[in-house]
């Protein structure tokens, strides 16, 4: 028993890390050590999962309050989008065709790929030039961080908030329906659409998925999909983990970020459209 | 106009402080009853359950953390660890309304709303 609970402290502490920095949940590492490296009923690893989301999402948003880095406003707007999409999208579980929507969403992280390799191919890659649209300025979304790498602060505008709105209900809707978790399209959402930062959008995409998650994971917890075994450790872990990871991700440099989002949102891009085709991979 | 701003700002990071205070201490109790839960699994050697049941309702935790069984101090810990969200969202309104952002009080209380609808919904789903 040390042994497995080592083992699951020692993931959690890696997905911790991991997810703090991009934004994006402990399940893309979780997942996978669960069902193929212990044999784990995958409604198991699913309700872990969940666990891991929200235990990333609070160890992480404790450093990104601290420093300013994310986007309260930001959040809580978008929130109202993802968590309407995730609770339509698990209502209407059975009567979409999920096949469209895996072809869809993967596709999306696919162009989202291309995207972030062209960003990191122009010279002037993080400092984009953003006009603030007015839906921005009456919302009060425009912000500002202090980035430790660059070593200066960063005052940052936010544009198409409606386009930010839509791709966060879809990213809410697929995540209700299709049951994944939606971090990588928080952040596809407020960093290819709106224009945000690489940052704020990870910061604050860690704030929201929690909250996300936090609807779902009742669900999980009362139909025993927990196991407490596997999850504690996990959960502690990932807290280390991401309390680690919220304190390294200010100190690198936003192209270097850019860097390992690529490889990342090409397997999941790949992964939801090999799941379309009903290969699970 | 730029005074303003900044007081703005000033009063910004201090509500952002606040949030960032009552989590924290909302995570470190998850994390602690999560500690005491390993430890009296490792003492005991089990999860002080017979092997594939495991706590899930409100009645067998409780029952189970009174008299200290290693799966039902974990199931407590989780939940209160899944609670952590929702709290910082429950902060976030009052920290709006303290700064008189009454349309972010607004946009945070529907979120609120929709995320507890969702909860009751997740627990009478089952």
């Amino acid at each position: 028993m040390i042994y497995s609970l080592l083992l699951m402290l020692g993931v959690g502490v890696l997905a911790g890390i991991f997810g703090a920095i991009l934004g994006i949940g402990g399940g893309l590492i979780v997942t996978p050590v669960l069902t193929l490296g212990l044999g784990l009923d995958i409604k198991y690893a699913i309700g872990a999962s969940i666990i891991a989301v929200i235990a990333t999402s609070s160890g992480s948003t404790i450093a990104y309050l601290r420093d300013e880095m994310l986007n309260l406003r930001v959040a809580m707007f978008l929130e109202i989008a993802t968590t309407v999409g995730a609770i339509l999208g698990a209502v209407l579980t059975g009567i979409v065709d999920a096949t469209v929507l895996y072809f869809l969403f993967g596709a999306l992280l696919v162009f989202t790929t291309y995207n972030m390799i062209r960003k990191l191919m122009s010279k002037s890659d993080e400092l984009q030039e953003v006009k603030a649209d007015k839906m921005a300025e009456q919302l009060n979304l425009n912000g500002t961080y202090y980035d430790k790498a660059l070593k200066k602060q960063v005052d940052y505008q936010v544009e198409n908030v409606p386009g930010g709105f839509t791709m966060m209900f879809g990213a809410g809707f697929a995540s209700g329906l299709l049951g994944i978790g939606s971090g990588a399209f928080k952040v596809l959402a407020m960093d290819t659409i709106m224009h945000m930062p690489l940052k704020p959008s990870s910061a604050t995409s860690n704030l929201m998925m929690g909250v996300t998650a936090a609807a779902s994971a009742m669900v999980y917890f009362f139909n025993g999909s927990i196991k407490p075994g596997i999850a504690a450790p996990l959960a502690v872990g990932i807290i280390v983990g991401a309390l680690i990871g919220s304190r390294i991700m200010q100190r690198l440099k936003p192209r270097f970020i850019r860097m390992i989002f690529v490889p990342v949102m090409l397997y999941l891009g790949i992964q939801m459209i090999a799941k379309g085709f009903g290969v699970t991979i | 106009m730029d005074k303003q701003k900044s007081t703005k700002q000033e009063e910004m990071h201090q509500v952002e402080m606040m949030i960032g205070y009552i989590l924290r201490i909302g995570v470190m109790v998850s994390a602690i009853v999560l500690v005491i839960g390993m430890v009296l699994m490792l003492i005991e050697g089990n999860g002080g359950y017979p092997n594939g049941v495991e706590p899930h309702s409100f009645a067998t935790i409780w029952a189970g953390v009174i008299s200290l069984k290693p799966y039902a101090v974990i199931m407590l810990g989780l939940f209160l660890l899944i609670l952590t969200p929702t709290l910082r969202v429950a902060v976030s309104i009052y920290a709006f309304a303290v700064e008189k952002d009454r349309l972010y009080v607004w946009i945070t209380t529907i979120v609120l709303v929709i995320l507890i609808i969702a909860s009751i919904i997740g627990y009478l789903g089952n």
